[in-house]
């Protein structure tokens, strides 16, 4: 009796110390999320020095946040002093939505960083749009911080 | 196709009304009936023909296989052990004893024949009534040897018919995206097989990304989404023929596509400028209709059988929920209220319901609604499945799901799944690699 109770106890605190590391790990990651906007700098590749390629997006949204304006308007001024590089702005979802509406969604997305371009002089002739939806996951994880490095928008140099 | 027909030779005795056994399809069968379906007898000279052509040692047992797998694939039925058997396959067509049946607590008894005949395959079948010692139905097809996995579902289709009062929905296929590869790049491929998992073939090669085949109403044009030169656009492809054309070539991007239900136009969504509406294409003189008209996300559009009303996701109420309108585009009405987001509607062929995938505290759910949005039923809960297709006769679901990855991003896998629409009889459907998007075809013969 005495036993399966010690034993319940030494349960109940290896429950806890799970529970306990649990919560390391997500105070962790959102050091690098702002709300469920990614932040981190993890997947991000450079168009040329201090100019990222890449803004992420909340959950189901396409409103682009202060940093993402930032990183467009840096992709604005690079576009404009290389007035010969046209872009496709690839536009993507996470996993946990369906395929169809997350094809629409990353198109959106896209369309989104376009506009905000556009808005800063680069002509939409030098812009096009693809969705890939949640086929192109940058980050293959099963958790909000992967799917946050997932919801993004891509600039990449055609040509 | 053409190579595909059977031809329904005689009709040996017609169909009598008074069997006793039926089979009530409406409710989770948790008694499924128990038959005995008896290796199909052969004499020896068709057995040695056949074993030359097909190289199948006794085709008359492998097709009785088949009979007996589908049968407890579709959950309704318990196929008894063979070893139990104690009358031999030829006498038992002739004359079963129903006390040898009986004795092993079978309740109906499926015999048959095969022959060699001027190179063709023919098969006799009959279903018996145990307790009450009677014929049910007697049956005869003679066909290409090679279509010998068919005559086993169609079998199996006139027995479920007979037995439960409706259509049968094993002499399908199923079109469906093979997938493999590694998460982050993964290789699609288009790929169609016979709806047990047999003749699996790869429609594609897998260079570029291919998503959601749908067939048309005759299972012989299946439209999808190709990323062919990264340009994602709504194709249509000949199964027979393997000729692929593109049919949503507008200036942006075109996805989601659907057969209308007379096979006439396809119904998909096109997104430009961030904006997703649906519209309609009519195949043979290329008008293209618009059918929504609003600035949110339109899309995963499916006609009602009868073609007047159109099922569609949108997220014009700030999330994505399901709507009706009528085929023109009007009266459009919410029907969606239920906690969560919905997605993917499809409409039952036979027009009562709308299945659908529902998000809910993080878990996915396939279930069903009427097409009202009342009646609501939750089928199964998972991590992560969707895009749910019905079977031909209304009582089947398909869908695909989805494991979690670990931290590692390991233990990734897309599986295809079917259940019954009481809830009951969930199960994985064998493909050759990983799958997902499938689309059930109708009824290959009736």
């Amino acid at each position: 009796m005495k036993l399966s109770k010690i034993l319940k106890n030494g349960f109940l605190i290896v429950v806890a110390c799970l529970a306990l590391s649990a919560c390391a790990t997500s105070k962790k990651t959102t050091g690098q999320m702002q709300g469920d906007v990614y932040t981190g700098t993890d997947t991000v590749e450079y168009l040329a020095s201090g100019v990222p390629d890449r803004v992420f997006f909340a959950t189901n949204e396409s409103v682009l946040t202060t940093a993402s304006r930032e990183t467009l308007r840096k992709q604005a001024a690079w576009l404009r002093k290389n007035s010969k590089i046209t872009i496709v702005l690839e536009g993507h979802a996470d996993e946990r939505g369906t395929r169809e509406y997350n094809l629409a969604l990353g198109e959106r997305r896209a369309n989104a960083a376009k506009d905000y371009l556009m808005t800063y002089g680069i002509s939409s002739d030098r812009i096009s749009v693809l969705s890939y939806g949640k086929e192109r996951p940058v980050d293959s994880g099963s958790n909000p911080l992967a799917w946050s490095k997932n919801r993004r928008s891509v600039t990449v140099k055609a040509n | 196709m053409k190579n595909f027909l059977i031809t329904l030779i005689i009709i040996l005795i017609p169909l009598k009304s008074f069997g006793l056994i039926e089979v009530d399809i409406t409710r989770g069968n948790l008694n499924p009936l128990p038959i005995a379906v008896s290796p199909l007898s052969i004499d020896e000279e068709s057995r040695k023909n056949f074993e030359n052509i097909l190289e199948k040692k006794n085709i008359g047992s492998e097709i009785s296989k088949i009979v007996e797998n589908n049968l407890k694939v579709s959950g309704l039925f318990n196929p008894l052990n063979k070893d139990a058997f104690l009358q031999k396959p030829d006498i038992a067509n002739l004359k079963p004893r129903f006390e040898d049946w009986n004795l092993i607590k079978a309740q109906a008894l499926i015999t048959g024949k095969v022959s060699y005949l001027e190179e063709k395959l023919r098969v006799e079948f009959r279903l018996w009534d145990v307790l009450a010692g009677k014929e049910m139905m007697a049956l005869a097809f003679t066909t290409v040897p090679n279509n010998w996995r068919r005559v086993g579902h169609i079998i199996t289709d006139k027995v479920y018919e007979r037995l439960t009062g409706e259509k049968g929905y094993f002499d399908t296929r199923i079109i469906y995206v093979a997938e493999e590869g590694p998460k982050t790049q993964r290789v699609k491929k288009l790929a169609i097989m016979d709806q047990d998992g047999a003749n699996n073939k790869f429609l594609t090669l897998g260079n570029e990304l291919v998503l959601t085949p749908r067939f048309n109403p005759t299972s012989q044009m299946v439209t999808y989404l190709s990323y062919f030169r990264n340009l994602p656009r709504v194709y249509l492809l000949d199964i027979e023929t393997g000729t692929q054309e593109v049919v949503g070539d507008f200036p942006g991007m075109t996805f989601a596509p659907r057969f209308s239900p007379d096979g006439k136009k396809i119904i998909m969504s096109f997104a430009k400028d961030g904006n997703s509406e649906i519209y309609t294409m009519d195949l043979e003189n290329r008008i293209v209709e618009k059918i929504t008209n609003h600035p949110s996300i339109d899309t995963s559009p499916s006609y009602s059988p009868d073609g007047k009303f159109i099922s569609f996701n949108s997220d014009r109420s700030g999330y994505q929920q399901i709507y009706v309108m009528k085929s023109d585009g009007n009266n459009v009405k919410r029907i969606s209220f239920g906690k969560g987001i919905y997605g993917t509607p499809v409409w039952s062929p036979r027009g009562d319901l709308i299945a659908f995938t529902k998000l809910h505290k993080g878990k996915f759910y396939i279930g069903v609604m009427r097409t009202d949005g009342s009646g609501e039923r939750l089928l199964t809960e998972n991590f992560y499945q969707e895009a749910p297709s019905w079977s031909p006769n209304g009582r089947v679901l398909i869908f695909y799901r989805e494991t979690k990855t670990d931290s590692k991003g390991k233990g990734f896998s897309a599986k295809l799944w079917s259940i019954d629409l009481t809830g009951y009889n969930e199960r994985q459907v064998p493909t050759p690699t990983d799958g997902s998007d499938p689309s059930w075809s109708s009824l290959l013969s009736n």
